[in-house]
Formats: structure tokens, sequence, C-alpha cells
């Protein structure tokens, strides 16, 4: 019983960092109706650019301070929101009438180039970088199980987004536009909504997430490199189809469930070496059985 | 391309091929290499654009049914021991390979290619990731430390005699009164529906033949490179494969082809600036996409356009 709560409660942690990672897919699928490949490379970028901002930030904020913590991840979502745009409108932007496979082919092109060039010597370097401690980490004993804080900020931190996403899309302006958007692209351009920048505002939401989703995932993961977000980001893409792409809740969801499900894998001796193959079958056998999701409405294509 | 004459160019092809092989073992050992490794890549990048180019249907897990060729090829070419030495065993181990992947190729294709578009892409790229790990989880393939000592049995002759077997295959099928099915399944699914196409079973035909093509690739490259990784047949080696046939021009035989030359031959003469290869060859993605989207060889003047 209590190894089972204790892998609970890891696989909450690691099932948060999921969620996060899969609500900026699923944000940028509700708009543009394809699969951002490059959002595992935007998380990667998040990560660095809190590893070379955290020191210039401790100086100011000192060592391990909340203050500095909260600094770090605001410029880290900064920097990658400012990316994801560029992205979007170097790349994604002139093939917005094209067919979709084009615009898929490109998104693979623009992850694999991002991580080509970060593992590049003169970049980042293929090598493992230690990430610095941005809190002390300490751990609470609760009898027999071991809850460590930084589980408690990724749950925490994840709830509020998600709250602040949902706030964004439902209650505000841009959220409106970016629902008009989603439902009919024409006719929301002919309403008046510009397109484009609601387009590139959720590209940039999308990835600020994404930077969040890295800092958090660099805390707990041992060093970082360039490939880093490739494994997180296929789970995190598994979730968001499996809560139903496009839908925010579905997304946080299903990246728990992804999250539980490879830590009691992992746990299992003899399961542990296939945890990708499972994540992948889940995925076909959702598509297959229930192509929309467990909360997504499915659509009935018109000739 | 006028395949007409196709059998004209079966017989050409095979009999250049079998004078090459003649003469190849006074050819430099370095250029056998890669002249043998786009003789493979031909058969890839054809079998593929049955599949992604005349078809329409999006696979980006090409490289796993590679893998389950190249894997079983190689498996009963370091059990059977003697017989190996016989003129036919080579063959008909590729084809046991190929018929192997072609069965996988039908266990996936049959659920999976209800879904379109990107969700097919997503799926079969799962299906390959898949396959992967169950390489790198099986002891009796080398598992994650790979599968070492395949004698070499590929030869420029069998190499190229089965490129050209390939293209022939496919250039006739596609060309066929029953072929015409997969270009109809390409242009307008609803449309070939609506017609009399029974638009599932041509899709799985497609993929079926193009996982045996594959899975005959793999066998090749088993016994040309001696040596098999299960990360060698990673996602990223389908993406190369997608390339090859999107910058050849989708269902464009001809271009696909050159494409395939083209693109195993850069590398080699990029060596200089190895640590830039993989950037530059990223570059080339996005720029083809943005720039030429209907291939880089295809000058004819649209015969089909794809909404």
């Amino acid at each position: 019983m209590d190894w089972f709560l204790q892998q609970a409660i890891n696989g909450l942690g690691l099932g948060a960092i999921y969620a996060l990672i899969a609500l900026g897919y699923t944000m940028v699928y509700g708009v543009l109706r394809f699969i951002n490949f490059a959002h595992s490379d935007v998380l990667m970028l998040g990560a660095f650019t809190a590893l070379y901002v955290a020191p210039q930030i401790e100086k100011v904020a000192g060592a391990e301070s909340p203050v500095g913590c909260v600094m770090v991840f605001v410029v880290a979502a900064a920097v990658c929101a400012c990316i994801g745009m560029l992205i979007e409108r170097l790349a994604y932007r002139p093939l917005r009438n094209r067919p979709k496979l084009a615009v898929l082919i490109t998104a693979i092109g623009v992850s694999l180039l991002i991580e080509y060039t970060a593992q590049n010597e003169k970049v980042f370097g293929s090598a493992p970088q230690p990430f610095p401690k941005l809190l002390s980490d300490y751990e609470i004993n609760l009898g027999n199980l071991v809850v460590s804080s930084n589980d408690i900020l990724t749950v925490g931190v994840t709830i509020v987004l998600l709250v602040a996403m949902w706030w964004i899309v439902q209650k505000t302006r841009v959220g409106t536009a970016m629902r008009a958007v989603s439902y009919n692209q024409q006719a929301a351009a002919l309403m008046g909504v510009p397109v484009d920048k609601i387009i590139s505002f959720t590209f940039g939401l999308g990835s600020a997430l994404a930077a969040i989703a890295g800092v958090l995932y660099a805390m707990k993961a041992p060093g970082i490199e360039p490939l880093m977000g490739v494994q997180p980001g296929l789970r995190a893409f598994v979730a968001a189809v499996l809560g139903g792409i496009g839908n925010l809740p579905g997304a946080v969801l299903g990246g728990f469930l992804l999250g539980l499900l490879e830590t009691f894998a992992g746990g299992i001796p003899g399961l542990s070496n296939y945890r990708d193959a499972i994540a992948f079958g889940i995925l076909i056998l959702i598509l297959l059985l229930k192509p929309a999701g467990l909360l997504g409405r499915s659509t009935i294509e018109k000739v | 391309m006028n395949f007409r004459g196709a059998k004209r160019w079966l017989l050409l092809g095979i009999a250049l091929a079998i004078l090459a092989s003649y003469f190849s073992p006074q050819f430099n050992r370095y250029y056998l290499g890669v002249v043998i490794d786009v003789g493979i890549a031909i058969i890839l990048a054809t079998s593929l654009n049955l599949i992604n180019g005349h078809t329409g249907q999006f696979s980006l897990g090409h490289a796993g049914f590679m893998a389950i060729g190249g894997y079983f090829s190689a498996w009963i070419s370091l059990s059977v021991g003697e017989s190996i030495q016989a003129f036919w065993y080579f063959p008909l181990s590729l084809c046991a390979g190929g018929v192997l992947a072609a069965a996988v190729g039908w266990l996936v294709g049959v659920p999976s290619l209800r879904l379109r578009g990107d969700y097919l892409a997503i799926v079969t790229l799962g299906f390959g990731e898949i396959i992967r790990v169950i390489a790198q989880n099986t002891e009796a393939v080398g598992a994650a430390s790979g599968l070492k000592g395949i004698p070499k049995l590929t030869t420029l002759g069998w190499a190229f005699g089965f490129a050209v077997i390939t293209v022939y295959a496919i250039a006739t099928l596609v060309n066929s009164t029953y072929g015409r099915a997969f270009i109809a399944v390409h242009d307008d699914e609803i449309a070939a529906a609506s017609h009399g196409v029974n638009t599932t079973r041509t899709k799985v035909v497609a993929f079926v033949t193009g996982a045996f093509f594959a899975g005959i690739a793999g066998g090749l490259y088993a016994h040309h490179k001696q040596f098999l990784s299960p990360t060698g047949f990673d996602w990223v080696k389908s993406i190369d494969i997608v390339v090859m046939v999107i910058l050849g021009g989708m269902g464009r035989t001809g271009g696909v082809i050159a494409a395939a030359i083209l693109l195993t031959l850069m590398p080699e003469f990029l060596r200089e600036f190895s640590e830039y290869r993989m950037i530059i060859y990223s570059l080339l993605i996005i720029l083809l996409m943005l720039l030429r989207p209907e291939g880089l060889f295809s000058f004819k003047t649209q015969r089909r356009s794809k909404s």
C-alpha cells in the first residue's frame, strides 16, 4: 500500500510536467489544427535559458530565494514565447493555406534544426550540463511516504496555470477570439478578428508553458542536454491526444494519467524497458477506439 | 516518365547490375559501399513513394519495417549455418524478411489506415518506435548492444538487382488498371469510394507492398553493414526516407530515385563539414517545404493537384 501511494505521488509530480507540455500542444492544435513538433525543443530552450540566466539572477536576488526562482521562470517563459512566435512567423505562417502534411513536415524540420543546432559544440554541446539549484529542495515525511517539495511546486504550478489558461480562453477578449479562430478561421477573419495576431499569441502562450515545464523538468533531472525535450515531449503529445486534443482539461487529465502510468510501469521490473512502447501503444489504442480522446467531442467530416 | 517500355528497362537494369557486380571486386571498397547504400536508398524511397506519394497515405514508420526485414533475415543468416553459401539462400532470406515485414505491415495497416492525415502519421511513427523498443529488448537479436557478425552477402548486383525489381514492380503496379485505384484514393478518397473503389483495401495493399520492399531493403542493409543497432532504426531514419520522397516530388518515380541518390551521396560530400551536416539537412527540409513543396525534381506540369 505504501509502495502504491509513493508511486502515485511520484507519478503526480511527473504527470504535472507532462500536463503543462500537453497544454501547449493542445492550445496550438486548437487554433491551427496541426501538431507542433518543435514544442518539445522549445521546452529544451526554456531549460537552457534558465541555465544561463540563473547565475545572473542569483547575483541580484540571492541564492535559492523564491523571488529569484520566480524571476528565472518569468525570463525563461518570456524568451521562449518570443522564440515560439518567431518560429510561427518564419516557418508556419507562409504555409498557412498549404496541405497539412507540408506543415507537419516543416514542423519536423524545425524540430530537427533546433536539436542539431543546439547539439553543435559552439552552441550548447551534446554533453549533459548540471542544472543550478533554484530552490532549496526538502522532503516532507508523511508516515512512510516521502513527498518532495519540488513535486508539490510542480503540481501547484500546473494547477494554477491550467486555471489561468482556462480563464484566458473562456473569459477574456483574446480567448474569445482564440475560440473563434479555432471554430472557423475564415468566419473569424470576416468578423474582424485579427487571425494572425491571435495565432501568434497562442504560439507565444504555448511556448511560455513549454518553457515553464522545461525549467520544472530540469529541476528534477540530473542534467540538461539538447535532446532532453524529446522524451517528455512525445509523452505529453500522447497525453494531449489521450485527453482529446484541443481540449484544455483533457490535456491535464491525460498528462496526469500518463505520468502515473509511467511511474507504475517503471516500478514493475521487466516492464520498465518498454515504457516508450506502452505510451505509444496507449496512443494507438486511443486513436483507434476513441479518436476524439477521453474528453474530446467527435466531429463529423462534411463533404 | 513513360513506363510503356518498362520491361525493357527492367531487363536492361538487371543486366547492368549483373555486369557491375562482375567488375565490382576491382572497385574501391569505399565507393562500392556508398554505391550499395544508394541502391538500398532507392528501394526504400520507391517503396515509401507507393504509400506516401501514389496513395497519399502519410506513413512515418518506414524504418520500422526496414528493421523487421533486416533483423529477421540477419537472424536467419546467423542461425542456418552452412547453407548460407548457396546462391539461392540470400534472395530467399531477403524475401523472408520482406514477407515478415509485409505481415506486420498488414497488422498495422488494417486498423490504422482508417485514420487520416497527421493522425495516421503519428500512429505509424508510434508503431515504428514500438518495433524499435522491442528490438532493443529482445535478447535473440542482441538487444541494445546490437546484432553483430552478420555475414557480408550484399553485393552490388543484389542491391541493384532488387532496386530495379522494386522500381519495376511499383511502377507497373501503379500504372496497371488495378493501380489506378491508388491514385484515385490519393486524389479524392470520397470520390474514389463512390466510384466503387474499395479504399481501405487499396490503402492496405499499398501499405503491405511498401512494407515488403522496405523489409527487403532492411535485409540488404543488414548484410551490407554486417551490424544492426536498434538506434539506427529510430524515427529520424523514417524522416530521412520521407524527405527523399518529398524532395523527389510525391508520386514521381524518377524524381524520387534521383532524390534517393542525391541524399545518399550528399553526406559523403559534406563529410568535411560533418558538424554542420545535420543543420544544413534540416534547413533543407524547411526551405524545401516553403519554396518548392511539389518537389525539387518535378519540372513537368502538374498532372494532378492535391488540395
